[in-house]
């Protein structure tokens, strides 16, 4: 395998604000690459660069061997992008924006209905096809975007955000389809989320915090770093049990979001120790085996996002089936 | 290269063309202002005043009113590139293996498209007014029509490209577009304007057009009506329009 997508010492800044910061990194062909990080880490602007629309204040960046700064039409012609923002004619419909894209595109005269038909079957509009694109939920455009990304065939997509505003079960479907596309279509994804659950499905994960890269790694790897299995806590004094936990059990203990946060090798022995020499502190209890969102957490000190999403059980599950699916393949 | 250029430009065009049917509204909006201009400050002021060849002055300004249509129509159009940057279509449109000048010019014939169209509907009142123009004539005029509404639709994604929303909207309108209507010889003829205005009136691309107009409209007259030589006015507009489409395409180009 080679790398498909290489970035090299990348940096970008508007006036004295640093958005990207020396960042270095490779996309391997066919696989999913996850691009995480909180708000104004920088992973737009990024994707800017490596799609053209910005140029880097310096470093340099490559897409299948063509540089996105002086090859600009080449690397055009490889890329399919949905951008964070909405960027669909409201006016026009469902298959007028498709149809306006094949052109832009070059597709085949004969290909063009075919593929756009295709396409709208794959993200389930084939029915609304003739609505304009306003009368559509925010979940139904964003899939006619995806659905538009796709229809030139890209050998790169590049996915800001996809799932953004979607309810779980359109957030499920969303990721079912993305997660075929790699070994359907033979394109690599790159894509940003801010939910962790999502970041699952990736081959590779970077995260990125104020411009600068801060970990690289599958998610297997990343959570090695976590080092085990997190106790959370939750006590009548914080402060006091942190105390507690260092002097009498020699544990790391921290205190995030209000929860006492605690890393140790193996969860189920030590709850039994905490509980005791604790006393009547404790209010609650609970064990996570690592989680991308620990990794985040402990890496860069918040949650990515701070509430938690109802429906990520039915994305594990979704994730859970692609795994079984691509392990047996 | 050329096919996907052409091709980018054709599914520009056809874009525009199909949100231009769809919405009625806008046309008649876009209508209205012409027609008013025509009948009220025209109808009204042909009893006060008798340009010198003894024409009604409502068929005077007759070319200028076409002139208006075709800038009014021509600079909106072509502004709303500042709504496909707001809404993110632009976007689509810049990620595509297309050149930026090929976006230009497809912006720019939309704009042509649309202005072209309204100043057709206004070239046929002319019999209201009581004006007689015979069919060659009426090919000449959209013939002006067409470059005019291209020069000025080049002109309108030249200011739209320095502009990121609608704020600045209405410096637009006060600033460029209106005294471009009044400097241009469409009410009046701009030898009679003083020195400072008159100069401002030859940089004014819509003097020239407004001036082929009125050559077209009146063959013969041609005491009060037009001011410069056919050529000149065909001329500069086509050069203008270059100059326009090269400078927009620039700065298309440049990234941020
Ligand atoms: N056009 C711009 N002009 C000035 N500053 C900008 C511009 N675009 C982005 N920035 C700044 O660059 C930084 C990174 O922004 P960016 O949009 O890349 O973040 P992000 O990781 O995509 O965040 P989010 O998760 O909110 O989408 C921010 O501090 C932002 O304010
Ligand atoms: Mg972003």
């Amino acid at each position: 395998m080679s790398s498909i997508i290489t970035v090299e010492n990348l940096t970008k800044k508007f006036g004295n604000i640093t958005a990207v910061d020396k960042i270095s990194f490779e996309v391997e062909e066919g696989t999913i690459f996850g691009f995480l990080g909180p708000n104004g880490a920088g992973k737009t602007t990024t994707i800017n660069i490596l799609c053209t629309l910005m140029s880097p204040t310096s470093g340099k960046a490559y897409i299948d061997g063509h540089d996105c700064m002086k090859e600009s039409s080449e690397v055009r012609n490889k890329i399919g992008i949905v951008f964070q923002d909405n960027t669909l004619d409201k006016e026009l419909t469902a298959y007028e924006n498709l149809l306006f894209h094949s052109y832009l595109y070059n597709v085949p005269k004969n290909e063009r209905k075919k593929r756009i038909d295709d396409a709208l079957n794959f993200v389930g509009l084939y029915e609304r096809k003739n609505d304009q694109a306003k009368k559509f939920s925010g979940g139904m455009k964003r899939r006619l975007e995806v659905a538009r990304s796709i229809i030139h065939q890209p050998k790169v997509l590049f996915l800001d955000e996809p799932t953004l505003g979607l309810d779980p079960q359109s957030r499920t479907n969303l990721w079912e389809f993305i997660s075929k596309l790699p070994e359907k279509n033979d394109v690599t994804i790159f894509m940003t989320t801010h939910y962790m659950e999502e970041a699952e499905i990736c081959n590779m994960i970077a995260i990125i915090d104020r411009g600068k890269l801060i970990a690289q790694g599958s998610p297997e790897e990343l959570k090695k770093m976590v080092g085990g299995d997190v106790i959370y806590l939750r006590t009548k004094n914080n402060e006091e049990a942190i105390h507690e936990i260092k002097n009498n059990l020699k544990l790391d203990a921290e205190e995030k979001n209000g929860e006492i946060f605690i890393s140790v090798h193996r969860g189920d022995a030590c709850i039994p120790k905490l509980i005791s020499s604790l006393a009547d502190m404790v209010i609650s209890v609970r064990l996570q085996r690592p989680t991308l969102n620990d990794v985040f957490l402990k890496l860069t000190g918040k949650a990515i996002r701070p509430e938690t999403v109802s429906g990520g059980d039915e994305i594990k599950d979704a994730i859970r089936s692609y795994r079984k699916k691509s392990d047996r393949g | 290269m050329i096919r996907n250029d052409l091709n980018a430009i054709y599914v520009i065009v056809a874009r525009e063309f199909i949100k231009f049917v769809r919405e009625k509204g806008r046309l008649i909006s876009t209508l209205a202002r012409p027609v008013l201009w025509l009948f009220v400050v025209g109808g009204g002021l042909t009893r006060l005043v008798s340009p010198d060849m003894g024409m009604p002055y409502i068929q005077f300004i007759f070319p200028g009113i076409i002139g208006m249509t075709i800038l009014f129509s021509s600079i909106f159009s072509s502004i709303s590139i500042i709504w496909d940057k707001e809404f993110g279509f632009m976007k689509e449109m810049l990620v595509a293996p297309v050149s930026r000048f090929s976006i230009v010019v497809g912006k720019a014939l939309s704009g042509t498209m649309v202005a072209t169209i309204q100043a057709l509907i206004i070239l046929l009142l002319f019999p209201v007014i009581g004006l007689k123009l015979s069919i060659m004539q009426i090919f000449f005029i959209l013939c002006i029509s067409i470059i005019l509404s291209f020069c000025l639709s080049s002109l309108g994604i030249l200011i739209a490209t320095f502009y990121e929303n609608f704020e600045s909207f209405s410096v637009i309108m006060n600033f460029i577009v209106m005294p471009m209507f009044f400097l241009s010889g469409a009410m009046y003829p701009v030898k009679l304007l003083p020195q400072i205005l008159g100069f401002l009136s030859m940089i004014n691309p819509l003097t020239y057009g407004i001036d082929a107009l009125k050559y077209m409209v009146f063959p013969e007259k041609k005491l009060l009506t037009h001011d410069f030589p056919l050529s000149l006015d065909i001329s500069v507009i086509l050069i203008a329009s270059l100059v326009f489409v090269i400078i927009a395409a620039n700065v298309f180009e440049r990234r941020k």
